[in-house]
């Protein structure tokens, strides 16, 4: 890789020695992938909490901040594995909630904004067409270089870390011109009137075209998407196809005109979203754990939520477990929407995402949850190791069933 | 035939006994975190031990999370002694350099012309080159 001056003296020690093997770990990363340089990044989006970094990972990030590693740039985490006010009653690990303390104050040591959320893109930074940054989870890093026009690869803990202590990330993938174009046409003959809906259309995609730099191209819809509407697609194009990017005619900043579609093509149409539906499995019939998660919900979902729980009753004996972020919450205990899913018996965690809760699969055999019904389609495709039975199904229907304990 | 050319490649030269898949991998859907054995259910490796082996697999699958567990398992001393993979991602070879595991991306001819699991093999990451070395017997 060609360095710049300020890169060989970083790689000579002069900011540090955290950062200066934070870069020698990039430049593996960018020879692999044949990068030439770096770019600069403007902000860091990262994912580190106990359950995925393990004691390993904490000794990792003690020691770093102990040589003096400092981010350089803003610098965010993701949702984790723990709110620490509801830990216990859900069953989950007072030692690893000790860790999980240690493993934010380190964090915090080096400066990370410890925002818990992997809505960033809704709620912290928005950044602009063409601004580099270094984001993870996949989520994020889909609606970023789909949405805003800015550029980012799938970045995991270990690299977005380093590139908030440098400043700046191999220029490979989702960086260069050349991986931004639209590999396929995707017809949108769909009334698509539910954010299930979306995420079913991000199955459809992804699951029949997976590969990180296949970037589908999204024409033909009736209406203007909202954002919450396209972070479930992209949510689930991340997750069904290990997709980075995509393009939506007359929404996107870099789609094509319609004149100028890859001649690849496939349509979705209503009856193509009505057989996902029909073909989730129904298991033993278990109807006791309905989820709103992954992503986190916005506040206008939260504003939906509470009109649909307004007085209703989730079922005795049923679960439902609504996850946000500090932010939203704040927001929805000002506007009466907490209360209102509280008053339901809803179970609101904050700073956290279902899938990646510590000690979810002993959680799961005491509660002997079998199915869990959701509105993502990117949870119930990446909760599959927990080895529950995963049901896509409408938001409306998702209230109707946790109320009645019913699974239609 | 006994060698495979890699198109790209990180890491020290590794001797060790493969596991060919047919499937793709993800450490965190299909791998047993605490022992080191592929415990997805209906996984095409369902109860093989990957720990110390040299593990040949066609796609890679899951999420952001992956970067950390490769660190989280050779914490543990269960990690591969290389990843030889058909197609990778970014977040693969982020997780497999940061734990200091030797990982390639692109292979001719297939693994499934050379070599089977249980053969003896050599990977040579800067020689952009596998080869077995002694057959099962």
């Amino acid at each position: 890789m060609q360095l710049t001056p300020e890169e060989q003296a970083i790689l000579g020690g002069e900011r540090g020695e955290a950062a200066r093997r934070a870069l020698e770990y990039q430049v593996e990363v960018g020879r692999f992938w044949g990068a030439k340089r770096f770019v600069p990044v403007t902000n860091v989006h990262m994912m580190g909490d106990i359950e995925v970094m393990g004691d390993g990972g904490l000794a990792y990030l003690n020691a770093e901040a102990a040589r003096g590693a400092r981010c350089v740039v803003g610098t965010t985490t993701n949702a984790r594995c723990m709110d620490f006010a509801h830990c216990e009653r859900m069953g989950q690990d007072a030692g690893e909630a000790v860790k999980e303390k240690q493993l934010i104050a380190a964090l915090r040591r080096m400066d990370v904004v410890t925002t818990d959320t992997c809505i960033n893109y809704q709620t912290v930074y928005q950044p602009h067409l063409g601004e580099h940054v270094a984001w993870g989870d996949t989520g994020t890093v889909i609606y970023a270089n789909s949405v805003f026009g800015a550029r980012s690869n799938f970045e995991a803990g270990p690299a977005a870390l380093a590139a908030a202590l440098t400043g700046r990330t191999p220029e490979y993938g989702f960086h260069l011109d050349e991986h931004r174009k639209g590999t396929f046409a995707v017809e949108l003959n769909a009334r698509l009137d539910d954010l299930a809906d979306w995420g079913a259309v991000g199955k459809l995609v992804g699951e029949s075209h997976q590969n990180y730099y296949a970037v589908p191209v999204f024409h033909g819809y009736h209406r203007i998407p909202k954002a919450d509407e396209l972070k479930h697609l992209g949510a689930a194009l991340a997750s069904y196809g290990s997709m980075g990017m995509f393009h939506f005619v007359g929404v996107t900043p870099e789609a094509p005109s319609a004149a100028n579609l890859p001649s690849e093509k496939m349509v979705v149409s209503d009856a193509d979203l009505e057989r996902v539906y029909r073909n989730y499995k129904r298991g033993d019939g278990d109807a006791r754990l309905v989820v709103f998660s992954g992503p986190q919900q916005s506040l206008f979902e939260m504003k939906y939520l509470s009109s649909l729980f307004k007085d209703k009753k989730v079922k005795g004996g049923s679960t439902c477990i609504v996850t946000t972020n500090s932010a939203i919450l704040k927001q929805s205990r000002d506007l009466g929407y907490a209360q209102v899913l509280e008053a339901a018996g809803v179970t609101i965690l904050e700073g956290v995402c279902f899938y990646i809760l510590q000690n979810l699969s002993p959680m799961r055999e005491k509660n002997r949850w079998t199915n869990m019904v959701s509105n993502s389609a990117k949870i119930v495709n990446i909760i599959g190791a927990h080895r529950f039975n995963t049901i896509l199904r409408r938001t409306a229907d998702c209230v109707e069933i946790a109320c009645s304990g019913i699974l239609k | 035939m006994n060698s495979i050319k890699v198109s790209r490649a990180y890491g020290a030269v590794v001797e060790g006994e493969a596991v060919v898949s047919e499937e793709g991998f993800s450490p965190r859907y299909d791998l047993d975190r605490w022992s080191g054995v592929i415990t997805k259910p209906g996984h095409k490796l369902e109860g093989t031990s990957i720990v110390d082996k040299i593990c040949f697999f066609p796609t890679a699958k899951g999420g952001i999370a992956a970067g950390w567990a490769f660190y989280d398992i050779k914490w543990k001393k269960i990690a591969p002694k290389a990843f030889i993979f058909g197609v990778t991602n970014p977040v693969m070879v982020q997780g497999a350099v940061f734990a200091g595991i030797p990982i390639t991306e692109g292979w001719s001819p297939h693994p499934r012309e050379v070599v089977k699991t249980g053969d003896w093999v050599r990977v040579d990451p800067a020689g952009r080159r596998i080869e077995v070395l002694k057959r099962r017997s």
